[in-house]
């Protein structure tokens, strides 16, 4: 039963992903071509600047794979693994969820699942951490953005589950709906203080010294000696389609393991062979 | 019919039991986990492969796009 659930958790995430991919592949990749082709213009004037003032000629980063094989193959894969990914850590949880979480039918339980998923795993940490095009982002502060990034991870996903268990226990003495929202409102409180302590990736050590006050690292426009501006910031409508196709992509892929994931349960669920008999259940408690 | 519950009176139509699926949900945690972890992360800020870039280059639009931190 559990492995079944679980495969079937795995193989409608290859479909989310593939999904999310098309979508990506047809809204987002020109938005990260674009963001190359600001970052490769910057690069460019940022050499003739360097080479008047007598600094050394930075080296470029490596082209192992064209831009064609990574927008496209590259791409591809990388989300369908992704959704394989979260589709089985998906049934997983809803696999622990069953019949711990209140009077629940299977096919509500995958889509509140499938929505928890999305709210913990990748909406919460963009709210602090926003998915970023190419251009943006130090190389020096990798280390430090990749470790805040999966401790913002790991924090919403333990609060989500924290929540979803004071919920349980708070539902006898309050009610289902006043024990959900008082739910809610924790976890907003406990994500709402992990954000404020949390540094914004501007303020990072490294980031603090080269650019002064600034909060994130989206590129500033470059200047020249005389403080005149020579190429621009990075542009505004840019980073915001980039966001927010990012986020569609990201909703397209829980949203479909959610909904096709959940007749599937149902059906396996309530079949007659696949159904966990009474007796069992109450043996198990 | 003694597979299929009453709606009413259990909390859910079908409860796993948790302990006898323990391996599988487990292995397949820790498996999923590594697939995330190779997907968004490996050849950034950390590597097993040492100092290779093919991976991170290969998936690399897609880490940008789920919103990994890159470079």
């Amino acid at each position: 039963m559990e492995s079944k659930l679980l495969l079937r958790g795995a193989l409608v995430g290859a479909l989310a992903g593939l999904l999310a991919f098309v979508f990506a592949r047809i809204f987002a990749e020109p938005q990260i071509q674009a963001a190359i082709d600001y970052e490769t213009g910057r690069d460019a004037v940022q050499a003739v600047l360097d080479k008047s003032a007598g600094l050394p000629a930075g080296t470029a980063d490596p082209d192992i794979f064209s831009r064609t094989i990574q927008a496209n193959l590259g791409a591809g894969t990388g989300m369908i693994f992704f959704g394989v990914a979260v589709g089985a850590l998906f049934a997983v949880a809803y696999a622990v969820c069953l019949g711990r979480v209140g009077n629940l039918q299977p096919r509500a339980l995958a889509l509140l699942v499938a929505a928890g998923g999305f709210l913990a795993v990748y909406l919460v940490p963009f709210v602090k951490y926003p998915a970023n095009p190419p251009a943006i982002g130090s190389p020096d502060t990798i280390k430090d953005r990749a470790g805040l990034y999966l401790l913002t991870v790991f924090c919403s996903v333990l609060f989500l589950v924290a929540v979803v268990w004071l919920g349980q226990r708070l539902r006898k003495r309050f009610g289902n709906w006043n024990a959900s929202v008082l739910a809610a409102a924790t976890f907003v409180v406990a994500v709402g203080t992990m954000m404020a302590i949390l540094p914004p990736l501007g303020r990072l050590a490294v980031n603090d010294q080269q650019s002064g006050y600034h909060t994130t690292e989206t590129p500033l426009p470059l200047t020249d000696a005389s403080g005149t501006i020579v190429y621009p910031g990075f542009p505004a409508d840019v980073l915001f389609d980039f966001r927010l196709y990012s986020v569609a992509a990201q909703l397209i892929l829980w949203a479909t393991i959610g909904l096709i994931f959940a007749p599937l349960a149902e059906r396996l669920l309530h079949s007659p062979r696949g159904a966990v008999p009474v007796e069992q259940i109450a043996a198990s408690g | 019919m003694t597979s299929i519950p009453a709606p009413s009176a259990r909390p859910t139509p079908v409860v796993l039991p948790v302990s006898k699926a323990v391996l599988w949900l487990a292995s397949t945690a820790i498996i999923a986990l590594a697939l995330y972890y190779f997907i968004g992360v490996d050849q950034g800020a950390v590597s097993v492969f040492g100092n290779d870039m093919h991976l991170h280059e290969f998936v690399h639009d897609a880490r940008h796009l789920l919103g990994f931190p890159c470079h």
